[in-house]
């Protein structure tokens, strides 16, 4: 030992100041450097062993269907016809339902508590918020399913019917008998789900914006209103939107707080919110494990080979922008 | 924050040479300046209420849920096993303890990949591979679970077990601890002043040992952070564990048969038809807000008085 | 919210309204007269003493499997159908309070059952729609045999508040209707046809259908197939089809929960789950032209009138049977299990639990809504548990049968 120390001694000495590329000539180093590298290595087997393994079985389904697994809008078991169109469509509407919901609300909530707050609500408020992040999705599926969806079916589905469904064109939006288990409720859960982490990331970003940049601002006369546009938000744009991005992300993927209010129904695609349908994670959630043909079964799980492609696409989109933003603070779910 | 600041984005660059000079000028003309200062009360008001309805609403759902939660508390609730569907009584204690064990397992699965993942990343990682590293990472945090658990049921139900069991369920949650425990605690070694390091080394130990005895016993707190919040997050997935560990009504502590969770238990509990059932759903759901809440908060605290500004 | 939901007890007859259907279920399972002798009122113990003759089998096989047996697994892992969950938590539960061996029983669907048991996942699957010979080939540990556990009415169940007590009644006709999403208004001539004199509201109909693949959709799809043309070309028969219209929702649990929650909803689901839920059960127009109640004794007609399709590996199709007081929508659920059993403590825990189900577990099946499997199917199910084998080729069931 006290030879393998005085050689590491030398090493460092040799080396200069850490942190040093490579494991040193010491045993233990070696060994050590080996172990991390592993677990390192690891991580990427996992990835690749993922991919392949969905993909051995979601062959047969994608070489049968091709692109039109991706454009048609049949899912049907019986007759062997599967096409996932209405599930992405599905997908796309919740997650971007929820992203209008939520990303005014907490871009606000970040600009609140690093702009307005007064000092001493700040940490609590963040505090809380950081606390509210964890919450698992079943929970906000849960009151989904028993709250809001009987108060979207009562009083929110029958309003927006009443006014913005009179609208022409608009109104398709809003068209259809008011169900309460529907695009439009699933949307508004995930929004309510993803809160808490967009409001976490993104007053981290705000918070990131230098001082000196407000300071200028305000030197040269802006009110508060004006500093967020001239200086905070520009600044703070692509980290905002990479913010964004991550809660879209989340809501793509999340499934049981969807599958409970979503309606699972996979309809034709339509342009009202107020159709019952299906997510790409909630058709898995629902068949993955009733899949008794080998068909319907590659069919499944190649929808979750879709799911995660995308899902790898609009996060490695979502951190670009977050690292070019705000340093590292998007590493913080 | 410990990362070298990101590079500066264009904006600061337009914003040091202003388009036109001064356009907030106060002297400008009155009628322009009380609609700016309206437009500023305005969106002061539109930002507050943001603030204040988002907070509120997050809080008025987990209120609901203690309020729903409590009445389905008692000891029979904690120790009983699930009754036959319909009738009223009986406990969730085989998903508390299903919940328990696989976060275990998969802690002891999950957290030493992920704590050797940051240790490679902070004090090895150099050049592309240590990026793609980082990357694949954020990628496997963004994963959706369901897609996780369409693996781990295609690698570890039909083929390494043969059939459902808890060890795969601890095996997909441990897939989506690793990220989080690696992200964590990467930062968190990150925090550790170099002069740490090279005060170890200067004293004639090996890198290994000056990262065991003085690198990770600094960032401790941290380490606990991660895992703990990685374990917060786990125990309450509940769609990978559908399809790996699938459910049981009793007891069963073995790994290899299937097992009960609490999540999962929530779900089945919530879309039955019997109102005992759901009150045993928020009660389950209360009680796992509870936990994770009290671990994050826990470790938070302590983190706080260690690692500053955090 | 209602009151906590309790498991119906006694034969108490109740006209009000919120127990006018488990009113009728009770009369039939307390009735004299239709159901066969083995349907047991609710409490009373199985009397092998009085046993008629054509019950002796039956009874002489109850009675076998009374505690726990050396050399067999402690537990054991079974999942399916949420037709026959309600029955099967019940089963399972009083079964461990016997034999100590753990029988965890999880509701995934009639195709997760199949699928599971194909893929050898669990040891036992439970299915409401026959495994095809397709699927039987492609199973991974050999020939699977189906066990006939219960026969029970998948009924469509309705939340209309205006109609109080009311029951709706439906024709082959209407109920296709409304499932392809032609008839969209409850006061539809179609259904206002078979109900006269019945004020219907004029409110959008909402379907809720199973988003998981499901053998009580199967038994309720092979009705509408084999009634209407246009469904089996549109729709078609499977645990899972390509629904026109409607919400999804899993299990029977979820349609159920559905229906209740959603006014002037309209769902299908297994008797029991209307019942527990006090949800409006409809009458439905046989073969023989009869709006029939789904009870006990009308299922049990509709195996009467079926029985001499019973193929002898056990799986048929009891829908639109023949017979004046058959319930069209009725069907068989299985117990679903390899012949060979590779693990010989797991063949000793399956085959006593099988025997148990198919006799002792019988007389449980009425006070929960399922009719008892007919005698002569008890003793062709009993053939298929003896078939059972280990490895080595030996008898996997443990207990000696005289003459067998």
């Amino acid at each position: 030992m006290d030879l393998a120390s005085s050689e590491a001694t030398r090493v460092a000495q040799r080396q200069g100041p850490t942190p040093v590329i490579g494991g040193g000539t010491n045993v233990g180093d070696r060994i050590f450097h080996l172990a991390v590298l592993s677990a390192a290595q690891s991580v990427l087997v996992l990835l690749a062993a993922l991919v392949v393994l969905l993909f051995i079985d979601a062959k047969e389904a994608l070489g049968r269907f091709g692109l039109s697994f991706l454009t048609t809008t049949d899912w049907d078991p019986v007759f062997e016809k599967f096409g996932t169109a209405h599930f992405v469509f599905g997908t796309l509407v919740t997650s971007l339902v929820a992203l209008v919901l939520a990303a005014p609300l907490a871009i606000g909530t970040a600009l609140f508590l690093a702009e307005y707050a007064p000092r001493w609500l700040r940490e609590p408020v963040a505090f809380v918020i950081e606390l509210l992040a964890v919450i698992p999705s079943i929970i906000f599926g849960l009151w989904g399913f028993f709250v809001l969806a009987p108060i979207m079916r009562g009083y929110v589905e029958p309003f927006l019917k009443a006014t913005v469904g009179q609208v022409p064109v608009l109104g398709e939006l809003f068209s259809g008998p008011a169900i309460g288990k529907d695009l439009l409720t699933a949307g508004v859960v995930l929004a309510i789900m993803i809160l808490p982490t967009v409001m976490a990331i993104a007053r981290e970003v705000v918070r990131s914006v230098p001082d000196t940049q407000r300071e200028g601002m305000i030197g040269l006369g802006a009110t508060k209103w004006e500093t967020i546009t001239g200086a905070v938000l520009p600044y703070a744009r692509s980290g905002l939107v990479g913010a964004v991005m991550l809660g879209f992300a989340r809501a793509f993927g999340e499934t049981m707080a969807v599958t409970m209010v979503i309606g699972n129904s996979s309809n034709v695609i339509s342009a009202s919110l107020l159709t019952p349908g299906y997510t790409m994670a909630s058709a898995i959630a629902n068949q993955f494990t009733e899949a008794d043909k080998e068909i319907y079964f590659s069919a499944v799980v190649a929808v979750a080979l879709v799911l995660l492609l995308v899902s790898v696409i609009i996060n490695g989109l979502a951190r670009l922008l977050v690292w070019r933003g705000a340093g590292n603070v998007a590493t913080r779910r | 924050m410990s990362r070298p600041a990101a590079s500066a984005p264009p904006m600061r660059a337009a914003f040091v040479q202003p388009p036109r000079p001064s356009p907030f000028n106060r002297n400008a003309s009155s009628g322009s300046a009380r609609s700016r200062y309206l437009v500023d009360g305005v969106m002061r008001g539109l930002i507050v209420s943001a603030a204040a309805a988002g907070v509120f609403l997050l809080l008025v759902i987990l209120l609901y849920v203690v309020v729903r939660g409590l009445p389905a508390l008692n000891l029979d609730f904690f120790t009983q096993r699930p009754l036959p569907y319909g009738e009223v009584g009986g406990g969730v204690a085989p998903a508390l303890l299903g919940t328990l064990e696989m976060l275990t397992v998969a802690s002891l699965l999950g957290v030493p990949i992920g704590i050797g993942t940051a240790i490679y990343l902070s004090e090895y990682g150099r050049g592309p591979f240590a990026s793609i590293v980082r990357f694949v990472v954020d990628l496997i945090a963004g994963l959706p679970s369901i897609v996780v658990g369409v693996f781990v049921w295609a690698l570890m139900v039909r083929h390494v077990v043969g059939n459902y069991n808890g060890l795969a369920g601890s095996v997909a949650l441990a897939i989506i601890m690793i990220p989080i425990v690696t992200r964590t605690v990467e930062e968190m070694l990150r925090l550790v002043p170099d002069t740490y390091r090279e005060a170890a080394l200067g004293l004639g130990l090996p890198r290994w040992k000056t990262i065991m005895a003085v690198v990770l016993p600094t960032a401790r707190a941290g380490l606990i952070t991660g895992v703990v919040l990685s374990m917060a997050r786990a125990g309450g997935e509940t769609a990978p564990l559908l399809l790996t560990a699938l459910g049981n009504q009793f007891f069963s502590a073995d790994l290899l048969a299937p097992m009960a969770a609490l999540p999962v238990q929530i779900y089945n509990y919530a879309v039955a038809p019997y109102d005992d059932w759901h009150t045993k759903a928020w009660g389950s759901a209360l009680v796992l807000i509870l936990v994770i809440s009290l671990l994050s908060l826990a470790t938070r605290l302590s983190t706080r008085n260690t690692l500053g500004e955090r | 919210m209602e009151s906590p939901n309790r498991r119906l007890k006694g034969c108490r007859l109740n006209g009000a309204s919120a127990f006018a259907t488990a009113a009728l279920l009770l009369v039939s399972a307390c009735g004299p007269a239709a159901a066969p002798a083995n349907t047991a009122p609710p409490a009373a113990p199985a009397l092998p003493s009085i046993a008629p003759p054509p019950s002796s089998l039956v009874a002489a096989g109850s009675g076998i499997v009374k505690e726990g047996f050396p050399g067999e697994a402690k537990a054991l892992n079974g999942a399916g159908a949420t037709f026959p969950a309600v029955l099967y938590s019940k089963w399972f539960n009083e079964y461990e309070k016997v034999t100590g061996v753990k029988v965890n029983y999880q509701s995934i669907g009639s195709g997760g059952g199949i699928k599971s048991i194909s893929d050898a996942t669990i040891d036992f699957g439970a299915t409401d729609s026959p495994m095809t010979d397709e699927q039987l080939k492609a199973a991974k540990n050999g020939p699977i045999l189906h066990i006939p556990a219960a026969l029970g009415a998948v009924v469509p169940t309705y939340n209309i508040p205006e109609l109080g007590g009311q029951q709706l009644r439906f024709s082959a006709g209407s109920l296709t209707g409304i499932f392809l999403g032609q008839i969209t208004k409850w006061n539809d001539p179609k259904i206002a046809e078979d109900n006269p004199g019945m004020t219907l509201p004029n409110k959008e109909i909402v379907t809720v259908h199973r988003s998981d693949g499901s053998g009580t959709t199967y038994i309720w799809v092979d009705y509408l197939s084999s009634v209407s043309k246009e469904w089996k070309d549109k729709a078609g028969l499977g645990t899972s089809v390509n629904w026109p219209v409607g919400l999804g929702a899993k299990g029977n649990e979820g349609v159920a929960g559905e229906v209740k929650q959603n006014p002037y909803a309209i769902g299908y689901v297994e008797l029991i789950y209307a019942i527990q839920n006090k949800l409006g059960v409809g009458l439905v127009k046989n073969k023989a032209g009869q709006y029939i109640e789904p009870n006990l004794a009308a299922v049990t007609a509709a195996a009467a009138g079926a029985a001499k399709n019973v193929a002898p590996d056990l799986r048929v199709s009891i829908v639109n049977a023949d017979g004046d007081a058959s319930y069209p929508i009725s069907g068989f659920t299985w117990l679903l299990a390899y012949q060979n059993q590779n693990d010989k403590a797991k063949g000793r825990a399956i085959t006593r639990a099988l025997w148990w189900a198919t006799h002792d577990a019988q007389r449980f099946n009425a006070e929960l809504g399922y009719a008892a499997v007919p005698d002569d199917i008890v003793r062709r199910s009993e053939e298929l548990i003896l078939s059972i084998t280990t490895a080595g080729g030996q008898r996997a069931f443990p207990h000696q049968l005289p003459g067998r």
